[in-house]
C-alpha cells in the first residue's frame, strides 16, 4: 500500500488550510467581531487535525487539538479577541506549519527542540483554554498521547426503569467493507483518531468473518468489525467526522449515550451478524445492562418476521416522542445534506492537476501551433482558395486553444499579496511603526511559476519600504503626514506585461543621498552628466545601501541587487519613481508568460529573427522621408525626436553587404525607446518559445529560439538585452577604451 | 543490452564495450554508444551570431532546438568542411538540470565496434592530438589505436558557455574596427 501520494495531497492541503488560517486571523485582528472568520480558522485547524489523525501524526494532532480548543471558545464567544491572542494563534499556525513539514511518508519526525516549542506554545495557550475546558478534552494531552485505555468507570448496574439506557458512553458500531485496505485506508488509524475526540472505554473486535473466510482469505481484504465504547462530550457530528474519509467504505452506526433501547434494536436488525451474539457483545462492552438487553431482544422478537426491519425514525413516533421533534430533526438532516451537495458542487468547479501534465499539454499546443503555421504556408503555396479558407479557420481555433491553454497556468496574484499582510504586520510590530497595507489588482493573473519567483523580490522591496522608506510616527507628524504609514501593493496589465508596484508614503529617496553614497562606496566618481533615471538605478548596484543604521530587516546592501537579478531572470525590469518627502514607488515589470508570445518576424543577412511584438511600436523604411531625417550611424531624427538606433548587422558582425533598402523597427522597453535596423520585415508571427541550451545563457540579447513553419529555427531577440548591450558599447567608446 | 546496463551501474565511467567510430579530419575517434541518441544526415543549420567557431548553430530536432558543436573546431582545428559524408551525432548529456541533447558535427561515421576492457589503455600523459581530459582511453582494434572520447568533458556545458561568452565580448571589442574596415572597403569599392 503506497501512501505517498495521499500524504503529498495532505501536505498540499494542509498548507492551503494554514494560509487560509493566517489570512483569517489577520482579518480578525482588524475586525474582532467577524464570527465568520473565527469559524474559518476553526475549520482550518479542525481539518488539519482530522487529516493529520488519519495518518497517525500524533504530535501534530495533539498540538492542533490544543489550538482548536481555544478556537472553540472563541467561536462560542467566551474569549475576547485581542492582539495578544491573535499573536499567540499566529505563532501557533506557524508552528503547525513546522509540524506539517516534519511529517512525511515515513511518519513524523519531531525533534526535541520542536517538541519544546510545542510545549511552550501550549503553555501560552493554556490561559485561554484552561478556564472553561469547553473542548472535548483536558489540556496537557500531548504528554499522554495514545494512552486511551483508562479503565471503565461507568458501572452498568443501576437500573432506573427509564426508556433510555444508563450507559454514559457513545456506542459506535463499525463494519468495514472488504475493500477498505485496498482503498488506502487503515481501519486502525480511525480508531486511534477516535481517541482524540474522547476516551475510548473499550473496543471489541469482531473477527468472525475472518474465520469464515478460511481458504478464501485474501490478505488485502479487511474482515474486521469493531464495537467501540467511547466516553466523550463531543457532538454526534464530531464523531461522524472522524470517519469522514472512510464513509463509503464502512457501515457506521453511532448511538448516543442514554439512547432509547430501540436504537440498539435497529442496530442489531441492520447488521447481518448473529443477533444473540451482538447482544452479548453489547452487554460485554457495557452498552446495555442485562435487563435492557432482554427488553431489546423481546421487542425485536415482537416485530412480525415478514415486516421490514424497523427503522429508528418509524419506531420513535410510535413510542410517543413528539412528532415535531422528529420532523425538525429530519428537516435538519435534509438541510445538511443539501449543504453537502452544494459544497460538492463548488468542489467540482476546481480541480488539482499535476503541473507536469499541464506543461506537456502546453508543449503539445506549441507543436500544434508550429505544425499549423507549416500547413498554412503550404496551403498558401497551393493557391487553392477553399483550402486557404479552411486553414484560416483552423488557425483561429488553434489560437484560442493556445490562449485557453496558457490561461490554465495563470493564477491571480491576490494570494501572494495576502501573504504580505502578515509580513507587514510582523515587521511593523518589530519596528514599532504603525503601517497599513492596502492591495489592489488582486485579480491580475500571471503564470504560476512567475508568481513563485516574484515573492522574494517583493519581500525585499516591502521590507525596504517599511524599514527605510516610512518614517516613525513622530517624524511623520512633523512632516504633516498621517501618523500611520501607508504601503500599497498594486498589480495591473500594461501592453502585454504585468506591472507590480510597491509604493509607500515615506520619505522617498533623495538624489543627493544616492550620489553621496555611491561616491562613498566607489560606485561612481561623480554624478556629472548622469540622468535622474541612471542615478536612481545605482541603488540596484551590488554593495549599495543608503540606510545609516543596519537593522536585522534590511540594510546590508545585498538586497537590491538580488532583487534586480531575480527580476531580470524573469525577463522583467524594475524602475524607481521617487518623490522625495512624499514617497517611493518601485515598479516591477514582467512578461505575462514564458511559453508563447506574439512575435515580429524579420530577416538579417539571410537569417530570421523574432522580436517580441509587445515591444514593437512601429516599422519604417530607413531612408530620408517626412518622418525620418538626419540619419547618422547611431542616431536618427524621428519626427523631431532623437532616437538611438542599433544596427543589428554590425552587432552580429555580418560580412555580406547590406541590401539597398533597410528597415527600422522602433521598439521600447519600459520607458526607453530605440530603433533596430534590419534588412527586411516579415510581419507578425505566433512564436512558441523554445528554451535554448545553457551554452547560450551568457548572451543577453538572446531571449530564446522558436521553430518557424518551414522547420527552420529562428532566434528571439531580447529588447532589454539589446539596449543593455548598446549601453555597454557606448560607455566603452566614451571612456576611450576602444 | 541488459548486461551492459548492469555494467554501467557498477562503473560510471566505463559504461559499455561497444563504440561508434567516426572520422574527424584525418583521425578516427570512438564514442561509447550508450551516450548516443541518434545519427542524422547533415542539413543546413541556423547560425547564431557572435558565437565561437565550434558552435555551428542550432538544429530543429522534431521540435527540440539542439545546439551543434563542430568537433574539429572544438579540438582547435579549422572548422570542418561539409562533405557528402558529414553528419550529426546527437548525444544526450546528463546535467544538473536533467538530460540535455547536444549534436556533434563529424566528417563521417564508420562502424560500431566492440572493444573489451582489456583492450582499452589509459590515455598517454603527452603526445596526444587533443586535450588529455577529453580522452577516456585508447582503444585497440585490429592492431591500431583509436581515441575514445570522454564526451561529458568534450561537451561540458559550463566550459562551452564560458567560451561563448568570452568570444562574444572579444567579438564586440573587435567589431568596431571590423565594421570600420568593411565600411572602408565599401567606399573603396564604390
Amino acid at each position: 500500500m503506497d501512501l505517498d501520494p495521499v500524504i503529498q495531497t495532505f501536505l498540499i492541503e494542509a498548507k492551503e488550510q494554514l494560509e487560509e488560517m493566517e489570512e483569517k486571523l489577520l482579518s480578525l485582528e482588524q475586525d474582532p467581531g467577524d464570527i465568520e472568520a473565527v469559524n474559518a480558522v476553526f475549520r482550518a485547524a479542525h481539518t488539519i487535525k482530522g487529516s493529520g489523525g488519519m495518518f497517525g501524526f500524533e504530535h501534530l494532532v495533539a498540538f492542533t487539538h490544543e489550538v482548536e480548543s481555544v478556537l472553540m471558545r472563541m467561536r462560542k464567544e467566551e474569549l475576547a479577541i485581542d492582539q495578544l491572542l491573535i499573536s499567540v494563534l499566529l505563532s501557533c499556525s506557524d508552528h503547525i506549519r513546522v509540524l506539517v513539514d516534519c511529517t512525511g511518508a515515513d511518519g513524523e519526525k519531531i525533534s526535541e527542540q520542536t517538541a519544546q516549542v510545542s510545549q511552550a506554545l501550549v503553555d501560552k495557550l493554556s490561559p485561554y483554554s484552561a478556564k472553561g475546558g469547553q473542548a472535548h478534552e483536558q489540556s496537557g494531552q500531548i504528554s499522554q498521547q495514545g494512552g486511551s485505555g483508562t479503565p471503565d468507570k461507568s458501572e452498568p448496574g443501576s437500573e432506573q426503569g427509564q426508556p433510555g439506557t444508563v450507559s454514559d458512553n457513545w456506542h459506535i458500531s463499525l463494519r468495514f467493507n472488504a475493500s477498505v485496505l485496498k482503498n488506502g485506508m487503515d481501519p486502525l488509524s480511525f480508531i486511534r483518531f477516535l481517541a482524540t475526540v474522547g476516551d475510548i472505554k473499550s473496543v471489541h473486535t469482531l473477527a468472525d468473518k475472518l474465520a469464515a473466510a478460511g481458504e478464501a482469505f485474501d490478505p488485502e481484504d479487511c474482515y474486521l468489525g469493531f464495537e467501540v465504547q467511547l466516553y466523550s462530550r463531543a457532538e454526534r457530528k464530531d464523531i461522524e467526522e472522524v470517519f469522514e474519509f472512510v464513509r463509503d467504505d464502512c457501515t457506521l452506526t453511532i448511538i448516543a449515550p442514554h439512547s432509547k433501547t430501540e436504537e440498539y434494536i435497529a442496530l442489531i436488525n441492520s447488521l447481518a451478524d448473529d443477533d444473540a451474539k451482538l447482544g452479548q457483545i453489547l452487554l460485554q462492552v457495557g452498552a446495555l445492562t442485562p435487563k435492557e438487553l432482554e427488553s431489546v431482544l423481546q421487542t425485536q422478537m415482537a416485530v412480525p418476521e415478514e415486516e421490514e426491519p424497523v427503522k429508528v425514525g418509524e419506531l420513535l413516533p410510535a413510542q410517543g416522542v413528539d412528532k415535531q421533534v422528529v420532523d425538525s430533526a429530519l428537516n435538519k438532516q435534509k438541510q445538511s445534506r443539501e449543504r453537502q451537495a452544494k459544497a460538492k458542487a463548488s468542489e467540482s468547479t476546481s480541480m488539482r492537476i499535476d503541473a507536469e501534465k499541464l506543461d506537456s499539454l502546453i508543449n503539445l499546443v506549441g507543436e500544434l501551433v508550429i505544425a499549423q503555421a507549416n500547413s498554412a504556408l503550404l496551403a498558401k503555396q497551393s493557391h487553392i482558395s477553399n483550402l486557404i479558407d479552411a486553414m484560416a479557420s483552423t488557425s483561429n481555433l488553434i489560437e484560442s486553444i493556445r490562449d485557453n491553454c496558457l490561461k490554465l497556468r495563470m493564477v491571480p496574484i491576490g494570494q501572494t499579496f495576502s501573504r504580505f499582510q502578515r509580513v507587514v504586520r510582523d515587521i511593523s510590530l518589530e519596528l514599532d511603526k504603525d503601517i497599513r497595507l492596502t492591495t489592489s489588482g488582486e485579480d491580475t493573473e500571471l503564470d504560476k511559476s512567475m508568481v513563485e519567483k516574484l515573492v522574494d523580490p517583493l519581500m525585499h522591496l516591502v521590507r525596504n519600504s517599511m524599514d527605510h522608506g516610512i518614517e516613525n510616527s513622530a517624524q511623520r507628524v512633523a512632516a504633516g503626514k498621517p501618523e500611520y504609514g501607508q504601503l500599497a501593493l498594486r498589480a495591473y496589465h500594461d501592453s502585454g506585461n504585468i506591472v507590480i508596484e510597491v509604493s509607500d508614503d515615506g520619505q522617498g529617496i533623495t538624489k543627493e543621498k544616492v550620489i553621496k553614497k555611491a561616491i562613498e562606496n566607489g560606485l561612481i566618481k561623480s554624478s556629472k552628466g548622469m540622468a535622474d533615471y541612471d542615478i536612481y538605478r545605482l541603488i540596484f548596484e551590488p554593495g549599495f545601501s543608503t540606510a545609516e543604521t543596519i537593522s536585522n530587516i534590511s540594510g546590508r546592501g545585498v538586497g537590491m541587487d538580488v532583487v534586480k537579478q531575480n527580476i531580470e531572470q524573469l525577463k522583467g525590469s524594475i524602475e524607481i519613481d521617487s518623490r522625495p518627502g512624499l514617497g517611493l514607488t518601485m515598479r516591477i515589470r514582467v512578461p505575462l508568460t514564458l511559453a508563447i508570445i506574439d512575435g515580429f518576424l524579420m530577416e538579417i543577412s539571410g537569417s530570421q529573427y523574432v522580436l517580441p511584438l509587445n515591444s514593437v511600436i512601429e516599422c519604417l523604411e530607413l531612408s530620408e522621408s517626412s518622418d525620418i531625417k538626419e540619419i547618422t550611424n547611431n542616431l536618427i531624427n524621428l519626427r523631431g525626436e532623437v532616437l538611438p538606433i542599433i544596427r543589428l548587422r554590425e552587432l552580429f558582425a555580418c560580412r555580406d553587404r547590406a541590401p539597398q533598402r533597410q528597415n527600422i523597427i522602433v521598439v521600447r522597453y519600459g520607458n526607453r525607446k530605440g530603433g533596430v535596423v534590419i534588412d527586411r520585415s516579415l510581419g507578425e508571427y505566433q512564436t512558441v518559445i523554445k528554451p535554448l541550451s545553457n551554452i547560450f545563457k551568457g548572451l543577453e540579447w538572446l531571449a530564446g529560439s522558436t521553430i518557424l513553419g518551414s522547420g527552420e529555427v529562428a532566434m528571439i531577440l531580447d529588447v532589454a538585452g539589446l539596449f543593455k548591450n548598446a549601453d555597454l558599447q557606448a560607455s566603452g567608446k566614451n571612456t576611450g577604451l576602444y | 543490452m541488459s548486461e551492459h546496463e548492469s555494467h554501467q551501474g557498477e562503473e560510471a565511467v566505463v559504461s559499455c564495450d561497444q563504440f561508434l567510430t567516426f572520422t574527424l579530419g584525418d583521425d578516427e575517434y570512438g564514442l561509447d554508444i550508450l551516450s548516443i541518441k541518434e545519427i542524422i544526415e547533415y542539413v543546413d543549420l541556423t547560425k547564431i551570431p557572435l558565437m565561437p567557431d565550434f558552435i555551428r548553430g542550432v538544429l530543429n530536432l522534431r521540435g527540440l532546438v539542439v545546439p551543434i558543436i563542430d568537433l574539429l573546431a572544438r579540438f582547435g582545428h579549422e572548422p570542418a568542411q561539409i562533405t557528402r559524408r558529414s553528419c550529426f551525432v546527437i548525444v544526450e548529456l546528463e546535467t544538473e538540470e536533467g538530460p540535455l541533447e547536444v549534436g556533434m558535427l563529424v566528417d563521417g561515421v564508420n562502424d560500431v565496434v566492440e572493444i573489451s576492457g582489456d583492450n582499452i589503455e589509459p590515455p598517454p600523459s603527452f603526445g596526444n592530438q587533443i586535450r588529455a581530459d577529453f580522452i577516456f582511453g585508447m582503444g585497440k582494434i585490429a592492431g591500431h589505436f583509436i581515441v575514445l572520447l570522454q564526451i561529458g568533458k568534450v561537451l561540458s556545458i559550463d566550459e562551452l558557455s564560458m567560451l561563448s561568452e568570452i568570444n562574444e565580448s572579444v567579438d564586440q571589442a573587435c567589431k568596431a574596427s571590423l565594421s570600420e574596415q568593411v565600411q572602408q572597403q565599401d567606399s573603396e569599392n564604390e
